[in-house]
């Protein structure tokens, strides 16, 4: 069952971060918080999930583990030294394979033992036994794009294990492929990892898919957002092979579930974070990167179903992923046309009379939602409305923004207002010019 | 991959004519040597026979290749530089985009003189002088494909690379190299064409009272216009286009298909046609060992003694050691480079303190002249090559046969058909005015066409289909779909050839024809007529104004077109 992990875990850990955060200093003197101050350890035996949006830093926190990416501040020990630049001992399986197209199969899988110098016949004679190991048999001189997505990632899983890593970090690694494969390598890393065929003490793996780290960790860890912080900490306890169908896993993915979908707990560990980092100042309200198209569709479904819909369940049906769901719930959710309740998605009256309506309707509808309830939208109506001439210039409104956020993020959440903006008839946009003018109704 | 049986004799015979090759080669190697190394001959007498071609054309090629494997080291050396340290990065990389619009024929004195003064006793000065021209118009478009490639490697192979400890030589054999093969190769033909064009004025000029001669096809070639000898112009034309053609089959398309290994993708796609010769020199049993027996155990024995795995996993918990003697190196060069600069800005500057005032207006007027025809020739180019170039991009069956003829008539180097073009037009009134222009449009309007011809092809089929459906009329299709749609390659042609139109003003502007001098008031001309005369501080001058002119066109106007073409004319899907 799961409890929240009190660590004590009686081994000292392999890999340690102490107050590890990243942010990027901006010339004003701001600071823009990506990952909050954060304490983290991976204890031998252990397989680690990290779970959350896109975007919201897990592969930041992989890479600051690893040292691909240094740290803005805190440090990495590697049994209790710390480190600088690459941990000694870890591999990484990359979400886009990372092959080199140029060499086969074999050689890509030698390049690390080269790379530590090691003579000809004895890498080659690892690097058979290791394919072997992960079946891949057969295909030592093939190149891989000759290979499928699965059988890619084979190579990239046999090429990490090689050099015997320590820790295994993988970057998503089925994240590409399609649902059947990632579930057979899921099955067959299990076996290697649980049947001891591989030296690798912990494997620490990101993803945002909530039942692949059920199924493969012992425990899970959920970041939150903007900035990144350690929301919940899971520690499963089921026994391998776990059943998916299981009341104790589905009660496991469920309680994910509503950890993720629970703002105000999120509100209150980031007003924390604030508190402890004074120069963070408060943080506006964070578009979703959604175009209102989609939320019409889910909202349109919702009524279908009468309404109430568990969010789980929802997902399960369209074959999403909480990746690509939640924006759009969080956008019907900042417009009040949408209530989460347990996990659960609540159409509001608004919600109902949306769903319902045709297209000009939905609009003013949107709109009336828009200004209500996003306040730069409210700030970009009324400052167009404090211009003569009813026209302003895209930057003026980044300017407003780009203090909370790091450029791309600010770049990204004017784009989302302008969409937003625009279906909802406030304002027109002229991409080429770059000019807001308002609509005259 | 081992040929079996009966296709061992087939084998056998590869080898032999590989090693007849090599035998070749080195006997090739050992004539030119004894040449090279040979005094002086400065009144080298040009022959202008037929029976002399084979040789002359020999020599031509190995400078060209001499040029071309210095320019290959010193752009990936450039480019691995520009794009590995931040520092060089900011001076490296506009240094490159002006060093790429300094018209190359302006160095020639300059570094003629030079090599000739390093070897006063030996052909090797001349030759060098020569080469090096070549190189720096071969290399810069080599250095910028190398730069780049280097910046759009994918991010995770990057940090694979790192991960796993590569060390810098197999970081560079294994990802650097191989992911810009592609864009190396493609620029590679480039820049060889671009050799072919400079070499035909670098084998033979005047220098003041000096007379550089070096045998050659160039040389054969000018010797042949000054003499107004059609018949040894036509034979040597013959024999430019010959090498051309082998040097295309032998070598690039071989080199084109071996390329398609390294294309950076995660599917296979339609695979290039196979090439019988690469197929052949693989199938070699020579050539096979030679790589199992020689290559590898090289490429090895790089890879494992230069392997940092270990020594850096073991400095991964030092502190980072301060490396005071290389930050002591670095200040000394760049103080060393600064007061070369120093020194060299301040004899220009007495050089150009010389001239007059007048000497300056006279200057710009030129530059005006050539301004002038060298966008003349642009739009020239332009309008001709646009509705043809979209006639053969959207015609499939038409592209067959126009595709290999436009590049076989794009490879003969400008520099080589002026002699002929010159034979028809010097009797016109103004004939040298329209023979300038036409060298220029010779050299440029390629650059245009083949751009042209792609972008056409690129133009989706559903977007074809809906103005066909929507009865779009024929100005409707241009305006609203072809002309957009082509917009981006346009520019990227255009690009190109305003940069090649103004280096081609200097030889296309001023001509030794049948014993006397032809030439058209401009730019070109001057520069032409400064080193033919010697007068250096003229030289100078001029082509500070030509680069100032080509950088300074480059930015306002072709950037920012490009800036509109990627943004507002791109095709997304």
């Amino acid at each position: 069952m799961s409890t929240p992990t009190t660590p004590t875990t009686p081994q000292a850990p392999i890999i340690e971060a102490r107050q590890l955060e990243k942010f990027f200093s901006q010339p004003d003197g701001n600071r823009v918080q990506v990952i909050a101050p954060t304490d983290l350890a991976v204890y031998p035996g252990q397989i680690i999930a990290v779970l959350g949006p896109s975007g919201c830093g897990k592969s930041t926190l992989l890479r600051m583990l690893t040292g691909l990416a240094p740290a803005s501040a805190g440090s990495v020990f590697w049994h209790g030294q710390p480190v600088r630049g690459e941990s000694p001992n870890v591999s990484i399986v990359f979400q886009s394979f990372a092959l080199f197209p140029w060499l086969t199969v074999i050689e890509n899988v030698e390049a690390p033992l080269e790379a530590r110098g090691m003579s000809p016949i004895e890498r080659h004679k690892r690097a058979l036994r290791i394919i072997d190991a992960v079946g891949l048999d057969g295909f030592e001189s093939a190149y891989p794009k000759e290979l499928s997505g699965g059988m890619k990632q084979r190579v990239g899983v046999a090429r990490a294990l090689v050099v015997e890593p320590e820790v295994l970090f993988m970057d998503e690694p089925f994240s590409a492929l399609d649902v059947l494969t990632a579930e057979t390598l899921r099955g067959e890393l299990l076996e290697l990892w649980l049947g001891h065929k591989i030296p690798t003490r912990a494997i620490f793996i990101v993803t945002h898919n909530i039942e692949e780290a059920v199924v493969l960790a012992d425990r899970i860890i959920v970041l939150g957002r903007n900035p990144a912080h350690i929301h919940a900490d899971f520690s499963v306890a089921m026994p391998h092979p776990r059943d998916r169908k299981a009341p104790q896993f589905v009660e496991l993915v469920d309680a994910i579930y509503r950890v993720l979908t629970r703002p105000d707990l999120e509100h209150e560990v980031v007003q924390a974070a604030a508190s402890a980092e004074p120069t963070a100042r408060h943080h506006p309200i964070m578009l979703p990167h959604t175009r209102p198209g989609g939320m019409a569709g889910l909202l349109e479904i919702l009524a279908d179903h009468g309404g109430r819909v568990d969010l789980h369940h929802l997902a399960g049906e369209l074959s999403l992923e909480v990746d690509a769901l939640l924006p759009t719930v969080d956008t019907a959710v900042l417009l009040g046309l949408l209530q989460l309740e347990d996990g659960d998605a609540i159409i509001t009256t608004e919600g109902q009379a949306f769903a319902k309506a045709d297209i000009q309707t939905r609009k003013a509808i949107f709109r009336k939602a828009a200004l209500a309830n996003v306040p730069l939208l409210r700030q970009m109506e009324q400052s167009l409305k404090a211009k003569s001439d009813r026209t302003l210039p895209d930057e003026f409104f980044h300017d407003l923004i780009d203090e909370h956020f790091s450029e791309e993020e600010s770049r990204r959440q004017l784009e989302t207002a302008i969409q937003w903006g625009r279906y909802a008839e406030i304002f027109d946009y002229d991409a080429a010019t770059g000019k807001l003018t308002l609509t005259e109704a | 991959m081992r040929p079996a049986g009966s296709r061992w004799t087939w084998a056998f015979l590869i080898d032999i004519a590989v090693f007849l090759f090599v035998f070749a080669g080195i006997y090739g190697m050992y004539a030119i040597g004894r040449t090279w190394l040979g005094p002086v001959a400065p009144h080298a007498v040009i022959s202008q026979s037929p029976r002399a071609l084979p040789l002359y054309a020999l020599y031509s090629l190995i400078r060209i290749s001499v040029a071309y494997a210095l320019s290959l080291a010193f752009a990936l050396g450039y480019g691995y530089l520009a794009a590995s340290s931040r520092r060089a990065e900011v001076v490296l990389v506009p240094l490159l985009d002006i060093l790429q619009s300094i018209p190359v024929l302006s160095f020639l004195p300059g570094v003629m003189l030079a090599m000739v003064a390093l070897f006063p006793h030996q052909q090797l000065g001349v030759e060098l002088g020569s080469i090096l021209l070549i190189f720096t118009g071969q290399v810069w478009n080599i250095a910028f494909s190398f730069y780049s490639s280097l910046k759009t490697e994918p991010r995770e192979l990057r940090e694979a690379a790192r991960i796993y400890r590569f060390g810098h030589w197999q970081r560079f054999v294994e990802l650097d190299l191989p992911f810009s093969t592609i864009g190396l190769v493609w620029n590679s033909m480039m820049s060889v064409a671009g050799g072919w064009f400079f070499l035909m004025a670098c084998e033979m000029f005047v220098l003041g009272d000096r007379d550089f001669r070096l045998p050659g096809l160039g040389s054969f070639l000018q010797t042949a216009a000054g003499n107004g000898d059609t018949r040894a112009i036509l034979w040597g034309l013959a024999a430019m286009i010959a090498v051309i053609v082998l040097l295309d089959q032998l070598v690039w398309r071989p080199v084109i298909v071996w390329a398609d290994k390294f294309k950076f993708e995660q599917v296979e796609s339609a695979s290039a046609t196979p090439n019988t010769l690469l197929r052949l020199i693989g199938r070699a049993s020579f050539v096979i060992r030679a790589y199992r027996f020689v290559m590898h155990p090289i490429t090895d024995w790089l890879t494992v003694t230069f392997a940092v795995g270990a020594r850096r996993a073991a400095a991964t918990f030092s502190a980072p050691k301060q490396d005071r003697t290389r930050r002591w190196l670095l200040g000394i060069l760049a103080a060393v480079i600064l007061v070369g600069l120093g020194f060299a800005v301040f004899h220009a500057v007495r050089e150009l303190s010389d001239l007059r005032r007048e000497d300056y207006v006279a200057l710009l007027r030129s530059a005006a002249f050539t301004f002038l025809r060298v966008n003349a020739a642009l739009l020239i180019g332009a309008l001709w090559s646009v509705p043809v170039g979209v006639a053969i991009g959207s015609n499939p069956r038409l592209s067959r046969v126009a595709q290999p003829l436009a590049q076989l008539a794009a490879s003969i180097p400008a520099t080589a058909l002026f002699p002929v073009i010159l034979l028809f037009l010097i009797k016109l009134r103004g004939g040298l005015e329209i023979a300038a222009m036409t060298l220029m449009l010779l050299g440029t309007q390629w650059y245009i066409l083949f751009n042209v011809i792609a972008g056409a092809m690129a133009i989706p089929t559903d977007l074809k289909e809906a103005a066909h459906i929507f009865r779009f009329t024929e100005w409707n299709r241009w305006r609203h779909l072809v002309l957009p749609a082509i917009f981006p390659y346009l520019i990227t042609g255009m690009v190109t050839a305003s940069g090649g139109a103004w280096n081609a003003s200097i030889v296309a502007e001023y001509f030794h024809f049948q014993g006397r001098i032809v030439s058209a008031p401009g730019l070109g001309s001057t520069i032409s007529r400064a080193s033919d005369s010697g007068r250096f501080d003229v030289l100078l001058a001029s082509t500070l104004i030509m680069a100032t002119v080509v950088v300074l066109i480059n930015r306002l106007l072709w950037r920012r077109l490009y800036r509109l073409a990627s943004s507002r004319f791109k095709l997304e899907t």
